[in-house]
């Protein structure tokens, strides 16, 4: 077995361990009746070591990967991606130790393994660094970045927990509403995961020519059944479906179709879930949140933007700054991934403000750290994917 | 303004809601709440006191969190909207109209009110840098207000309290306790041990750990400030040089903002990774996207102008040689210059036969050296070539005359006169890349022979003097951030009243959690009144027993 081999493999026990670990702490929950068993329980510890060797294979993984390309492995979606969900395995031991709660396990291992098949459906091979990523940098301001995001990424999770917790799922509301909305796009991840692995395994491809936006002749392939063609397509491949529409040079078709056929199936696994459980996926998991105690999801909602905070400040834009001086000749070019960076800077700047002078704890609290991490999971998805830029490596 | 005086006998500033030293509350909102507002410790801030003159206003405007929390969202809101469509330096336009032309083009309507309202240069607008003036401002009239008072509060508190406001405090207790002074011998060693510092006062116990954390905000916004500071210098001659040259293969240039200074680029290399040369892992990657490119690397030399010469002159001493490539960037006497931009297979000379029609036997050729042309070329046997007219970059007649485009060859054209003994005054044709234009039917042809290309490479200079400012900012603010974040500042008060009761409060920052941990420990070792937490109803009452240890 070559190391590459060796990476991958160590990389599917880190996600059976996560899947096993997160059972260990729903155990914790249910079989724990009192507060102070539920913190000690038995149960929990074995989920917490199942965790701790599932990170263990994970900084494997990306050791490996290390050794066999020869530059850290954190130079595209995939390997990003992966980094972003290791540290936020970490961040949640760290937070673990600490804090002894499994409901918090039982809410973040999900998110890790939702996050680490979202970064699989990626391009997986090793690939030789650009001129621009060559540098001593590109382990420094990344791997810092990504701590500070997944330590940032569990106080989402905390809120989480809270807000399942707390809001009542028997009655109308607006939070009702968008806590159902959460839910729902955590299941849209899992949409898209279904759809690129199923056209993958079916060998689905589909090459068309198009004129790009610059009005030059371009080529794209599709990886799912084109629903929408590209301005002026093509079709190269003999037999392919024939996309409904063409659309516009500045919208990416191939993208939109992606998009489409993931929210196509995450609503009707959304639908099929909601049929056996007639009832809210919110209020599925709110008896797994019951025996949370509030005020320590606050805290530890808080203490996690606390903890986060400057190491994100140090690795988003300190050593940001630094690298982007270093090759780019500025430190700071208004580039989106820079601004996006900024904006969630500020937005935690915003919170940290919100509470401290203004009183903004519980509820409130907790929803601006799930907003939080959505600005986090944009900058990481939706930026690299739509808004080009500098930093579009993907 | 009148001090107001406690009855503790302090004398406290106007404003002041929890009196200075014994922590009686003194204002009617201090005297009605449940749980006092420990923030500032209840001292007299400007903001909260003065509020009629026009600099009050201003003042208490910029002092307000509430307002600083709005300047931040406006900062986020514009920063958001300025990265919906590319900005005005990453699109292909030089002119207003260009601009205009391109958003509408390729984002409609949209696109169009996107340029009017000024988005597409979010950053440099005038009102997205008032933005950032009011939250500088902001940041600083907010410290000063809150950072004087706080100071001069926790200088001034006293070990014992009054139990007015130990009964306000979130956590408290009391009750009757057997031997009390064993107790608070126990307690304060106990507390030591805990690192905290202990001062007693006849029966009272204050234990304080951390002061410095409640300085952290103070230090990181003067961080952003000084952060501030180094990004306004800029603005002044001398300090800030940003500058981009292109720089041909052989050739020798000043450099740009770098009086004194003269480069020689002796080759530009663009290396791309191969499948026979590039490590075996990358294979697959290779395979798939075809070329990926290793290198950008511009080699040069670096001449500087020796003292007392004149500008410009050849006067050059040479100071290095280096390999320039991304993310390795030339260094000198405060200058960096950047691998930034290049472009391939730029002609350089171009060598033409002059040969006779009929027999095309050749006359002999010549070689045009594109960048600086010759007016003729002596053949040898009687023929000769003059240049009578050169258009780097041809495109097309233009009032009835060849017209060029810009000085770079990019498609090079000629008006030669070609001289022979047997056409001594001479033939003229019009010579461009597959193209050749006579007035008259001439007995003799220009015909192109050969061609030399050299590659360019463009180069970005830049001289900062304020990076060092920034990055001392960027240092005051994480040690600032890590101060007050990392640590919690905590007190505990303990002390006996009057009725021989004891009385336990404590506060913290944050974290109040840790701080319980804390009081559960110590009531372990200590005989003390067992204590509530009025903002966690759902704490378990029996934690507190003290017997078993729950939270690990």
């Amino acid at each position: 077995m070559d190391l590459v081999t060796i990476s991958s493999n160590l990389l599917l026990v880190s996600f059976v361990a996560y899947l096993v670990a997160t059972l260990f702490f729903g155990g914790a929950i249910k079989k724990s009746k009192s507060e102070k068993a539920y913190h000690n329980s038995k149960w929990g510890t074995i989920g917490l070591v199942i965790t701790i060797i599932g990170f263990l294979t994970h900084v494997g993984y990306f050791a490996t990967r290390w050794i066999a390309s020869g530059h850290a492995p954190l130079s595209n979606m995939f390997e990003f991606t992966t980094a972003f969900g290791m540290m936020l395995v970490g961040a949640f031991i760290l937070l673990y130790i600490m804090y002894r709660t499994p409901s918090l396990g039982l809410f973040a291992l999900p998110i890790a393994i939702i996050i680490i098949s979202y970064a699989t459906m990626f391009p997986r091979e090793v690939t030789p660094l650009i001129p621009a990523l060559q540098s001593k940098w590109l382990f420094i301001h990344v791997i810092t970045t990504v701590i500070g995001e997944s330590i940032l990424a569990i106080s989402a999770v905390a809120g989480l927990v809270f807000l399942v917790k707390n809001i009542d799922m028997t009655k109308k509301s607006k939070q009702r509403f968008w806590i159902e909305a959460v839910m729902f796009t955590l299941v849209l991840v899992l949409g898209f995961v279904v759809t690129s692995t199923t056209f993958k395994v079916l060998g689905y491809e589909a090459e068309f020519t198009y004129i790009d936006k610059n009005e030059a002749p371009a080529e794209i392939t599709y990886h799912v059944p084109p629903l929408f063609g590209m301005n002026e397509y093509e079709a190269m491949t003999p037999g392919a479906m024939t996309p409904w529409v063409e659309l516009p040079p500045i919208i990416n078709a191939q993208r939109l179709t992606s998009l489409t056929w993931s929210v196509a199936a995450g609503a009707v696994l959304y639908l099929l879930l909601r049929l056996i459980a007639r009832k809210p996926l919110a209020a599925v998991f709110q008896p797994l949140a019951k025996k949370a105690n509030s005020q320590l999801m606050d805290e530890i909602g808080y203490r996690s933007v606390l903890i986060g905070f400057p190491v994100f400040t140090l690795g988003a834009l300190i050593f940001a700054m630094i690298w982007a001086h270093e090759a780019w000749s500025r430190f700071w070019g208004w580039d989106p991934k820079e601004v996006w960076a900024l904006i969630t800077w500020l937005f935690y700047a915003a919170f940290l403000h919100l509470r401290l002078s203004r009183g903004w704890e519980g509820q409130k609290s907790a929803w601006l750290a799930v907003i939080g991490f959505v600005i986090i999971m944009f900058n990481l998805i939706a930026v690299n994917l739509i808004i080009a830029g500098l930093h579009s490596y993907a | 303004m009148s001090k107001i005086s406690c009855q503790c006998g302090h004398e406290n500033p106007y404003g002041t809601e929890l009196c200075e030293q014994c922590g009686r509350p003194l204002s009617k909102k201090a005297k009605e709440s449940d749980i006092v507002d420990m923030r500032y410790e209840g001292a007299s801030r400007r903001s909260q006191t003065y509020k009629s003159s026009i600099i009050d206003k201003i003042w208490n405007f910029f002092s307000s969190v509430k307002i600083g929390v709005g300047i931040i969202v406006a900062v986020l809101l514009a920063s958001a909207i300025g990265t919906i469509f590319p900005q005005k330096f990453y699109v292909p336009a030089t002119t207003d109209a260009e601009y205009a032309e391109y958003y509408e083009r390729l984002y409609g309507v949209v696109g169009k009110f996107y340029f009017e309202l000024g988005f597409y240069d979010m950053y440099n607008s005038w009102w997205f840098k008032v933005l950032i003036g009011m939250l500088a401002t902001s940041i600083i009239i907010a410290s000063i207000d809150r950072v004087v008072p706080l100071y001069k509060s926790l200088k001034k508190q006293r070990t014992r309290r009054h139990p007015s406001f130990m009964k306000r405090q979130r956590i408290y207790g009391e009750g009757a306790i057997e031997n009390t002074a064993e107790s608070f011998a126990k307690a304060e060693e106990e507390l030591k041990k805990m690192r905290y510092n202990v001062k007693t006062e006849n029966g009272a116990i204050l234990a304080e750990k951390h002061r410095f954390s409640r300085w952290g905000p103070y230090v990181n916004h003067t961080g952003l400030i000084i952060f501030f500071v180094g990004v306004l210098l800029r603005g002044i001659p001398g300090f800030y040089v940003d500058e981009a040259m292109w720089i041909r293969e052989g050739e020798t240039r000043n450099i740009v903002g770098a009086p004194g200074y003269v480069l020689e680029n002796k080759g530009f290399t663009l290396e791309n990774y191969t499948k026979e040369e590039a490590e075996e892992v990358f294979g697959a990657a290779l395979d798939k996207v075809g070329s990926i490119v290793k290198t950008y690397k511009t080699d040069v030399t670096l001449y500087k102008e020796k003292e007392g010469s004149l500008p410009g002159s050849d006067n050059l001493e040479k100071v290095e040689d280096y390999a320039i490539v991304v993310n390795k960037p030339l260094k000198f006497n405060g200058y960096n210059v950047f691998q930034m931009d290049y472009k391939l297979d730029e002609l350089k000379t171009m060598t033409f036969h002059l040969v006779e029609k009929s027999s095309e036997a050749s006359l002999g050729e010549f070689t045009v050296d594109l960048s600086n042309p010759e007016k003729e070329y002596d053949l040898g046997n009687g023929a000769s070539v003059n240049m009578l007219g050169f258009y780097p970059d041809y495109d097309g007649i233009k009032d009835g005359e060849p017209y060029s485009k810009s000085p770079v060859p990019n498609n090079p054209a000629f008006i030669f006169q070609m001289n022979t003994p047997e056409k001594p005054t001479g033939e003229k044709s019009f010579v461009a890349i597959r193209q050749t234009l006579e007035v008259e039917q001439n007995d003799y042809a220009i015909k192109f022979a050969a061609a030399e290309t050299r590659n360019i490479s463009g180069l970005t200079i830049r001289k900062d003097k304020t990076l060092y400012i920034l990055l001392l900012g960027g240092l005051v603010f994480m040690i600032g951030v890590i101060q007050g974040m990392y640590w919690q500042h905590r007190r505990i008060w303990i002390q006996e009243d009057a009725d021989g009761h004891v009385l336990i409060a404590a506060h913290t920052n944050k974290n109040w959690f840790s701080l319980r941990k804390e009081l559960d420990k110590l009531r372990q070792s200590t005989a003390l009144p067992a204590y509530i937490d009025r903002q966690d109803p759902e704490l378990d009452k029996p934690e507190q027993e003290g017997d078993e240890e729950i939270w690990t």
